[in-house]
């Protein structure tokens, strides 16, 4: 465990250190700050309104506010885990401190797990940004604080499913670029397959659309915490994990 | 310390190391010599359980590569062909953080980093980004990460290679000043280093080991005759030439070049026969001034050239004989 925590504060102060964290969390910042902006002036301005023609139904935060800031942010998300992992192992690689790495005593889940750490713990940085946010609605008003929990929950294992394939995908090349590519196709492909569904009924459109991630982060949207969508995220990050240290292993076999 | 037999290392497309066996005891210092592609980083990273061997047993401090991975990491300090640094990270923060790496508590970090970087001589510098470092400074820390866990086996793949002679020195200095407590096996295809740094060498070339000795017997070997630099001050050189031919024993004399104005020879004895003292007194009773008698040794240059040649042509009738025997 101590290897873990090593190599995974290693790898948060890099992130530290080079430019990307602060491009990620001003990126997001900015995107997430607009959202949340436009979106509370919409809700008062339409609450004024309602008021006035004499409606006695108050509009929800929750529905107007928190749940498409906390959509969006899981979009964005899409496009900054890419560059969050990429680098992981693909930097290592070409620079050639993997050696230093793999001639330590330290075992190949510890490098594994330190760097998938290390990267989540960037994310949940940015992931943040959103909370400060929704933060300050509680300030002046008075949501419904279990949506947003279990909202910020689901897109921290949301995210920690896209950082554990990016994380494998960053083991195949030493080129950064091209790790962070393949891991931005493959999590819109992950993505866009909860779409089949919106056409077709057949059970194996279900199935597929139980592989896409949006289809899993909905409960969580709406406030309610469901096994199966823990157990689906736990065992994609896991296997994510998995292939990233037989890649490692491999990696040895191979070169 | 370490121990190699019939080790083979196979690629996809090559064979990079091709059984070789060897051992290394305790303290001692060997260059692993060969020319580029000769199979020394190779042979380096099947040692530190970077890549497994395809045939063979590697062992280091008693464990096997294969079988206790772990014994054999924390056995050995590292320093691969380029320094695995961080350039992102200061000095200090990358020692510390592969002190703890290589298990050392937390307790004693701090005291081995300052111990490593004083050994080093990174002490003044030690703030500074990697980086933003020349490459003797970037290759004194890669030695310094090797050094921080105090391994009793240090592996030095090409430490001196692409720095200025002046940083050649100092690392020189530095592995020579880390003999006493390590064993130590360093690659290179520099030869004056091996003279220069090593007790032993390993000649390696194209995947094979051509030779593996002291440097003294390797120095030695190779030559069955004798030569001896003369230089005689006092006399003209045809005189000179003519006395010595004459003294028993001697197939040959030939000019040198002097720089002092004396008349200079190299002259070979015949297989066996041992013409130094002959030489001498022939000289003294003429009533010359005998200014320099010495014995030449084959250059190291010389044997490895030889070496590795030798190899070759047997590679290439090995070959043929392969061919022969398959159109049969
Ligand atoms: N990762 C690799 N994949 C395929 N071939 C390799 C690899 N690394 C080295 N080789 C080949 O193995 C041989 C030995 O290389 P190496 O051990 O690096 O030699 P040296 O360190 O003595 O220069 C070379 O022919 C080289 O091309
Ligand atoms: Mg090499």
């Amino acid at each position: 465990m101590r290897n873990v925590l090593t190599i995974c504060s290693k790898e948060i102060k890099s992130y530290f250190v080079s430019p990307i964290a602060y491009l990620l969390l001003g990126l997001f910042g900015l995107i997430s700050g607009y959202f949340f902006y436009s979106a509370t002036a919409f809700f008062v301005m339409s609450g004024l309104r309602q008021q006035m023609q004499g409606s006695q139904q108050p509009m929800s935060i929750n529905e107007y506010v928190i749940a498409p800031l906390l959509g969006n942010s899981s979009v964005v998300g899409l496009f900054l885990i890419p560059l969050i992992s990429m680098r992981l192992f693909a930097e290592e690689m070409k620079s050639g401190t993997i050696e230093l790495l793999l001639t330590s005593p330290v075992r190949d889940w510890e490098i594994v797990l330190g760097k998938w750490a290390g990267a989540m713990a960037m994310y949940l940085c940015v992931l943040g940004v959103s909370a400060l946010n929704i933060a300050t609605l509680f300030i002046w008003g008075s949501p419904d604080w279990r949506p947003v929990l279990t909202g910020l929950l689901g897109l921290a294992l949301q995210g920690g499913c896209l950082l554990a394939i990016g994380t494998f995908i960053s083991t195949t090349t030493r080129n950064q670029i091209i790790a962070g590519g393949a891991t931005f196709a493959v999590s819109l492909l992950l993505w866009v397959l909860s779409w089949v569904t919106s056409y077709n009924e057949a059970s194996w459109a279900q199935v597929i659309a139980y592989l896409a991630i949006p289809t899993h982060y909905e409960p969580f949207a709406k406030g309610v915490l469901d096994t199966k969508d823990l157990v689906y995220y736990l065992s994609v990050i896991f296997f994510g994990l998995f292939m990233t240290k037989r890649s490692l292993e491999s990696l040895r076999w191979r070169s | 310390m370490i121990t190699v037999e019939g080790l083979t290392k196979r690629y996809a497309r090559n064979v990079a190391v091709n059984n070789i066996s060897f051992e290394v005891g305790k303290g001692e210092i060997v260059g692993f010599l060969g020319k580029n592609g000769a199979g020394k980083t190779t042979t380096m990273r099947v040692l530190t359980c970077f890549l497994p061997p395809t045939e063979g047993k590697a062992s280091v401090a008693g464990f096997d590569v294969l079988d206790q991975p772990m014994d054999v990491k924390r056995n050995i300090g590292y320093l691969p062909e380029t320094p695995p640094v961080y350039p992102e990270m200061e000095i200090s923060d990358y020692l510390s953080f592969v002190a703890r790496l290589k298990g050392i508590s937390g307790a004693d970090i701090k005291k081995r980093v300052d111990e490593v970087c004083e050994r080093t001589a990174l002490g003044d510098v030690r703030n500074k980004i990697i980086g933003k470092l020349s490459k003797g400074y970037r290759q004194r820390v890669g030695i310094a990460q090797a050094i921080i866990h105090n391994p009793p086996v240090l592996i030095l793949d090409e430490p001196t290679s692409g720095l200025d002679p002046e940083q050649q020195l100092h690392v020189r200095n530095l592995i020579a000043s880390l003999s006493g407590d390590h064993t130590i096996i360093l690659s290179t295809h520099i030869l004056s280093e091996v003279e220069q740094s090593c007790s032993k060498v390993i000649i390696i070339n194209e995947g094979r080991i051509v030779a593996v000795d002291s440097v003294d017997a390797l120095h030695k070997r190779g030559r069955a005759t004798e030569i001896v630099a003369i230089e005689v001050s006092g006399a003209d050189g045809f005189t000179v030439k003519q006395k010595l031919e004459e003294v028993a024993g001697v197939a040959r004399v030939v000019s040198r070049d002097s720089k002092s104005g004396n008349v200079a020879f190299e002259v070979e004895g015949l297989e066996g026969s041992f013409i130094r003292p002959d030489l001498a007194r022939t000289i003294v009773h003429a009533g010359w001034h005998l200014t320099e008698l010495r014995t030449v040794g084959e250059s190291l240059e010389e044997i490895f050239l030889d070496l590795t040649r030798a190899e070759k042509t047997d590679a290439k009738t090995d070959s043929k004989k392969e061919a022969e025997g398959s159109a049969q």
